[in-house]
């Protein structure tokens, strides 16, 4: 997984509450059996008409906004599905942190499954960031700043050492695997029907 | 308070903590895998690229059930896409071993209907799968929840997951769910009361009489819906409704193991004195039933409601979601909802597809017909659901009343098989997601039980469910 230190570039706002992932990928797009190439599908129904053109007004296709490297959204992203095919999308379309008051559980998780940095701000905030053009966003120091502005954030240092140093979880989880293991003969015992 | 009184939800993560590392994360142990073809293929390539073996086959179930027809299951009956995803599912299995019911196999069905059906959801286990409604198996008693693909990976190469301790939450429902409601109304009714966030960060454990007298099949309903409040994990504590449905599945402890087992089940339930974080009471005595107006599952009435007012809202951005929400669904503010026509009925999914489903939909089909204009589907959970709704005649009704009775599969519930709404067209679906465009392009979802599904079906609008039950 690549490293999350800094990051500086255009903040594309899509303020509405409950930005579901079906909203960022639909099903039809769930078919592929690799992780790459969903960049283009990404808010689908919102971006492209009926013809399969681009709708002018949408955020992501503004001139200003189409190499977005940061989204702002309404509270409760990516509510719904498990598909990580929404965070695939974001990651491809060029999006490496998601700014919103609230996010889903399954999501938010995802994202730190693919070096996507969530940060949770209220949504005055967010608001307020919708109007500063680019931001920079500093892991490390946990900040973010933009036109006048500056914010701290906060993120659990687990998972910010997970994006600081792109770790792999599953090769952290199997060098605890004689734990793993010691676990298994002590749930033989207990629980033999599992 | 009990110093030392635990919850359900403790007990469970106690049971299953392997180790607890110093930055605070916590590695859980995975008892069952539940494995479909859409959120897999790129965890088994995960582990094919890393050169990593896949732990434990056995702690494994996979099944094909989003992508396919519930028309034909001949080969060549799959769009190309489908078709591929549904080879690589059954190369990966007979490459890394993993247990699997074949396509044409009776026990074929929607991975949140067969696991317990096989008996491989049990209580007191934790269940993962890449698939949101996993929430479904708490019904046991188990912590489940939905996960990712790259922690579907993490599943097959650990068999743990690093986690975080969620919050307790207990949702008392009091009283008796009068006639001609169901757990789908509990569960629509709750989110609108608490709101599609309203659980985040938490374990939900649904308590209370109205709880404790619901079927297994009803406690799987109102589980299922707890991902529709945010929640990690949705809960009922096992009692003697639990064990009866779980003795002698196929991969049930049997003998002494279900001795053994039986006692150690008996111990889950929340200790008295538990302490939870946040607490609900309802008395669902007057309850109506619910229907959707809006693009997320929180935008619930009764059905003896109207179309509520955007200017009713109290603050400027709850009004906008509401009218783009009402814009998106083609609904006038205070229109009755009994006067809103739907164009198809979906009964099926996950969360509705299970055989109490089938009859209480088939006790409002029987002796009516569908009305002119609607289509009327009927997709059971699993072959083993359509079998015996068969064998209590059940296909029979639908089939007389007009209603399409079909193979097992997700089907309508996401449309990634060629079950879809039409743009503009409107439905009455015993699914779990309203959302733009879920059902298909430009597609109106209205969520409701499968008796109100029903009811909109034979009378072409919705409709109170508890009048056509009183004409009987």
């Amino acid at each position: 997984m690549k490293p999350f230190t800094t990051l500086t570039g255009q903040a594309a706002p899509l303020l509405r509450a409950n930005i579901d992932t079906d909203l960022l990928i639909p099903k039809q797009f769930l078919k592929t059996i690799v992780r790459t190439g969903l960049g283009r599908h990404l808010f689908f129904e919102l971006r492209y008409d009926d013809q399969g053109r681009e709708k002018p007004d949408f955020i992501l296709n503004r001139p200003d906004y189409r190499e977005a490297m940061i989204l702002l959204g309404g509270p409760n992203f990516g509510c719904g599905s498990s598909r990580e095919h929404a965070p695939w999308a974001l990651l491809d379309f060029g999006i490496r942190c998601v700014i919103a008051p609230s996010f889903a559980d399954i999501f938010y998780n995802n994202c730190f499954s693919n070096g996507i940095l969530p940060i949770t701000l209220p949504m005055a905030a967010v608001e307020d960031l919708a109007t500063e053009g680019p931001l920079t966003v500093d892991l490390p120091a946990q900040t973010l700043s933009g036109g006048g502005h500056s914010y701290r954030f906060e993120i659990e240092p687990a998972r910010k050492t997970t994006l600081l140093e792109g770790l792999d979880a599953i090769g952290v989880s199997l060098a605890s695997l004689p734990t793993i293991e010691a676990y298994e003969a002590r749930r033989a015992q207990i629980t033999p029907w599992l | 308070m009990s110093p030392g009184a635990r919850t359900l939800y403790d007990k469970l993560w106690d049971a299953h903590l392997v180790e607890t590392r110093p930055d605070g994360t916590s590695l859980l142990y995975i008892d069952r895998h539940l494995v479909h073809e859409v959120t897999s293929p790129q965890a088994f390539e995960g582990l094919r690229l890393a050169e990593r073996p896949l732990r434990r086959p056995e702690a494994i179930l996979a099944v094909i059930d989003h992508n396919i027809s519930t028309q034909n299951r001949e080969a060549g009956s799959f769009e190309e896409t489908s078709r591929l995803q549904v080879e690589a599912l059954v190369e990966n299995v007979k490459a890394f071993q993993v247990p699997y019911i074949p396509l044409l196999d009776d026990r074929q069905g929607i991975v949140h209907v067969i696991g317990p059906e096989q008996g491989f959801t049990l209580p007191g286990s934790t269940v993962v799968c890449g698939d949101s409604h996993t929430s479904t198996h708490g019904a046991f008693g188990a912590l489940a929840f939905g996960i990712g693909t790259s922690e579907v990976e993490h599943v097959f190469a650990t068999q743990t997951l690093p986690q975080r301790r969620s919050k307790n939450m207990r949702i008392c429902f009091e009283g008796v769910l009068p006639e001609g409601l169901s757990a789908k109304d509990l569960a629509l009714f709750v989110i609108g009361q608490i709101g599609t966030a309203g659980g985040t960060g938490h374990v939900l454990e649904f308590a209370g009489s109205a709880v404790r007298t619901l079927s297994m099949e009803g406690r799987m309903t109102l589980c299922n819906m707890s991902i529709e409040a945010g929640a990690r994990a949705g809960l009922v504590a096992p009692d003697e409704t639990t064990f009866a449905y779980v003795a002698g599945r196929p991969m049930a402890p049997a003998g002494p193991l279900w001795e053994q087992a039986l006692t150690s089940w008996r111990g889950l339930p929340t200790d008295a004195g538990a302490r939870f974080d946040l607490e609900y009471t309802f008395d669902v005595s007057g309850l109506a039933p619910q229907v959707t107006w809006g693009t997320n599952p929180e935008a619930v009435l009764d059905i003896t409601g109207r179309v509520p007012d955007p200017r009713a809202a109290a603050d400027p951005a709850k009004q906008e979601a509401m009218r783009l929400a009402l814009d998106y669904m083609g609904l006038k503010p205070g229109t009755p909802m009994e006067e809103v026509p739907v164009q198809v009925v979906f009964i099926g999914s996950c969360t509705n597809g299970r055989i109490e489903d089938m009859r209480a939909a088939a006790r409002v089909a029987q002796g009516r017909k569908v009305a002119p204009g609607v289509r009327a589907l009927v997709v059971p959970g699993s072959g083993l659901v359509k079998r015996q709704a068969e064998a209590e005649g059940l296909d029979r009704i639908f089939l007389e009343a007009g209603f399409e009775w079909r193979l097992p599969g997700c089907s309508m519930c996401l449309g990634m098989n060629d079950d879809r709404l039409e743009p503009g067209e409107r439905s009455a679906s015993t699914s779990n997601r309203n959302f733009e465009g879920r059902q298909g392009r430009g597609g109106r979802t209205h969520l409701v039980s499968p008796e109100m599904a029903a009811a909109a079906a034979v009378t072409g609008h919705f409709t109170d469910v508890r009048r056509l039950l009183e004409v009987r």
